[in-house]
């Protein structure tokens, strides 16, 4: 079960882990409890599933390529598109969602060429058209949300 | 638009060793540092290059939302001309339960809509009062909108780098 000092370091650190030689230290001193709580309490919540990972996320664009792209894939057909999809590396985020396009999803490779390729690739494999929805621009980029209100 | 220049090769191999996370252990960029043959300040103040040239958005503990009971997820999109696309993504952006919103391009006539704002909440009850709360924020910025809901999680992971 989750208690307040795991909420806060779920809700906390979102944005703004300390570059720092003990970040975990850090952190600590911000809870008001101790290193090794912070250690025990992240390894814990990661194991659980409940923190992701603890790490940079960089911003789109700036590092390699990528988009976001969709396509409208009839349902008797979705399971097995979506797992082809998956099997690209490249690919990052994937998500049914329920529209006429229902299978959306990011694309990331190191050149634009290999997104591309990656899209082309996909549309051979299925028949089915991959449509892209480049970012023009991000009006907010994700730094997270509050967890609890 | 790749800023991939400004990056060196002692720059993607710290990226890589530590795109699946930073160790939880109490020197991580220590570990990070013997893995890449460098100083551990050294990685260090990378990481805080690359966070202020804007390449790292944020070093954080990442939260799996699912996990944590935030299970309804609507792609909110939004039908807004291109003359006032900013105002309306500022509005957007100023949400707190929005975790990101972006422009793309309309493929009209079957996708008019030009700003994506992705919503997070408890249950699909919640989301649509967002929806609502923030249709009335865009007012008549927008034409009109549509929520696609995720109904299966398929992939997620951070951005990989191939080695």
């Amino acid at each position: 079960m989750m208690d307040d000092l795991d909420r806060r370091l779920l809700d906390e650190f979102q944005r703004g882990f300390p570059l720092d030689p003990r970040p975990y230290a850090a952190i600590a001193g911000r809870l008001g409890c101790t290193e090794g709580e912070v250690l025990e309490r992240l390894s814990r919540l990661k194991a659980e599933g409940a923190v992701a990972r603890v790490g940079a996320t960089f911003r789109p664009h700036r590092v390699g390529s990528s988009t976001l792209a969709a396509m409208a894939v009839p349902e008797e057909r979705l399971e097995g598109v979506a797992a082809l999809v998956d099997g690209f590396e490249e690919v990052n985020h994937n998500y049914q969602r329920a529209h006429r396009l229902n299978l959306w999803f990011v694309v990331t490779a190191p050149a634009r060429e290999r997104v591309e390729g990656v899209m082309a690739a996909i549309s051979r494999a299925t028949g089915l058209e991959v449509q892209e929805f480049p970012l023009v621009r991000a009006h907010r980029l994700d730094l997270g949300f509050p967890l609890w209100n | 638009m790749s800023d991939a220049s400004i990056l060196d090769e002692i720059d993607r191999r710290i990226m890589l060793a530590t795109q699946e996370g930073l160790p939880i252990v109490a020197r991580p960029f220590a570990a990070v540092a013997e893995q890449v043959g460098i100083p551990e300040a050294e990685v260090i103040a990378r990481f805080r290059f690359m966070q202020d040239q804007g390449i790292v958005r944020r070093v954080a503990a990442v939260p799996n939302h699912y996990r944590l009971g935030y299970t309804a997820n609507g792609m909110t999109v939004w039908e807004v001309p291109l003359d006032v696309i900013d105002e309306a993504g500022q509005r957007l952006a100023a949400l707190e339960y929005v975790s990101h919103c972006y422009r793309r391009p309309a493929k009209p006539p079957e996708w008019p809509y030009t700003l994506f704002a992705m919503v997070h909440a408890k249950d699909r009850a919640q989301v649509e009062a967002r929806v609502m709360e923030m249709a009335a924020l865009l007012g008549d910025l927008a034409r009109s909108h549509t929520v696609l809901y995720s109904t299966k999680i398929l992939k997620k992971t951070g951005l990989r780098i191939q080695g």
